[in-house]
């Protein structure tokens, strides 16, 4: 239960990290918010040659306003986005997925950036970042390149990012002020991965729904954006919605799978209640609709 | 493997080590500065007994580097007494409300509790018990922790609980 050796770096700046990154030629890891790679450290099951700790880099930390967008920091740790007053106002979806990430104490040093460049199908930011419609910031000595949220993520722990590269920013794009939120996971305990999950946000104008972003998370192999559900919502009038005939449609883009703690027809059955229930209240139709 | 040297302040002491990278700051904590009030549990943050407070957060001490904790202040269960032994407020209340029993997991939940009720800003009955989700005990069947959580947080009905 000891991680094997390592060397460790912890640059200052993005440029430093870039340049460790680089002359590791991917056999560094990089270590953000440690609450998952530590473990898997002292486990074993990860062993990198060098780390490359990104705590001290001050350019990856903080919360700021850009234009028609919210930029985090990927170093913005988790238990900042549930104190920040302007994720509570401007992306509330994100500070109440955020809430069910891990337990207060992994919270505390747990990052944003880490968790969406880890791509844990079963975690809720990647699902949020995808919902919501982020773009990630990723850049190594090569240049910088945008990666839309929802075509980075290409399997269980497998992202678009390449070895070298550092997320250096999430920018989340603006909903409109007073936009809907949507946000429901089963998990077995507090602080557990969701077994289910589903996440999003809808914004309504003259009686209709005019946007719509929506994800799954631990219903397949990545997050998965909830298309179909979106699609039949997009246009239609709040009171001509049926939630229980969108769930019903919206569960054939999930491609959930048996473990040791549920079977794919588990997460399928309650993935429909879940996102049937959370669209129902979010919308306040009635219980019989 | 490379070795650093870190300072940090333990229980309002400073401390100096060379440390070779992969020492967990729980490990160090016990072995090298000697607080065996870090309780090492499972090594993978699951479990919560190693809880420390760094610069006035709960964090997991296993699934920190010692490195990574240089420059920082740390504060372990021994950290909590005043130093003619009074108790701290979360120790009395745990002691008061028999909130633990083979005391493995007391020091992690204890530092928790004191992390979250050391601030200006009390928190709420939720918010502690909530926080209390991040430890394992298992002897007590929690209602003990649970209730010296709700005193803290200034419930009335802890009594009742």
């Amino acid at each position: 239960m000891k991680p094997a050796p390592f060397d460790y770096v912890a640059p200052v700046t993005i440029d430093e990290a870039c340049a460790a990154l680089a002359e590791a030629g991917g056999g560094a890891t990089v270590l953000a918010g440690g609450q998952t790679l530590v473990p898997l450290l002292n486990l074993r099951m990860s062993q990198p040659f060098i780390i490359v700790d990104i705590n001290k880099i001050a350019d990856l930390k903080g919360i700021a306003r850009a234009d028609g967008c919210t930029r985090v920091g990927p170093m913005t740790r988790q238990c900042e986005v549930i104190a920040s007053e302007a994720l509570t106002r401007d992306l509330p979806v994100l500070v109440e997925a955020v809430r069910h990430v891990g337990h207060h104490q992994t919270r505390n040093r747990g990052t944003v950036g880490g968790s969406i460049a880890l791509g844990e199908p079963a975690a809720e930011l990647p699902a949020t970042a995808v919902a919501l419609g982020a773009m990630i910031e990723a850049r190594s000595t090569r240049g910088t390149r945008h990666i839309p949220a929802g075509e980075f993520y290409l399997g269980p722990y497998m992202t678009a990012l390449e070895a070298d590269e550092l997320v250096t920013n999430i920018t989340f794009p603006d909903w409109p002020k007073g936009h809907i939120t949507l946000f429901r996971e089963v998990a077995q305990r507090p602080g557990d991965f969701a077994l289910v999950g589903m996440v999003g946000a809808l914004s309504v104008e003259g009686g209709k729904i005019a946007r719509a972003g929506l994800a799954w998370f631990g219903m397949g192999p990545t997050p998965i954006r909830a298309k179909t559900a979106e699609q039949m919502l997009v246009g239609q009038s709040l009171d001509r919605i049926n939630p229980q005939a969108v769930a019903d449609r919206a569960i054939t883009d999930t491609a959930p799978f048996d473990d040791h703690h549920a079977s794919a027809e588990y997460r399928r059955t309650v993935g429909t209640r879940i996102f049937a229930r959370t669209l129902r209240e979010a919308l306040k139709i009635g219980e019989l609709a | 493997m490379s070795k650093h040297h870190i300072e940090m302040t333990i229980n309002s002491r400073r401390h100096s080590s060379d440390v070779e990278a992969r020492v967990s700051l729980s490990d160090f904590l016990r072995g090298d500065a000697g607080y065996t009030g870090v309780h090492v549990g499972c090594e993978h943050g699951v479990c919560g007994a190693c809880t420390v407070i760094v610069n006035g957060k709960a964090v997991r001490s296993c699934l920190m580097l010692a490195v990574q904790a240089d420059g920082a202040e740390v504060v372990t269960a021994e950290g909590l007494a005043a130093p003619d032994g009074t108790l701290h407020p979360v120790q009395q209340v745990m002691l008061d409300e028999h909130a633990l029993q083979c005391g493995f997991c007391t020091p992690g939940i204890v530092m928790t509790l004191a992390a979250l009720t050391n601030g200006a800003e009390k928190p709420s009955e939720q918010q502690l018990l909530e926080a209390l989700s991040g430890h394992i005990c298992r002897c007590t069947g929690y209602q003990g922790i649970r209730r010296a959580a709700r005193k803290l947080a200034g419930a009335d009905e802890a009594k009742k609980a």
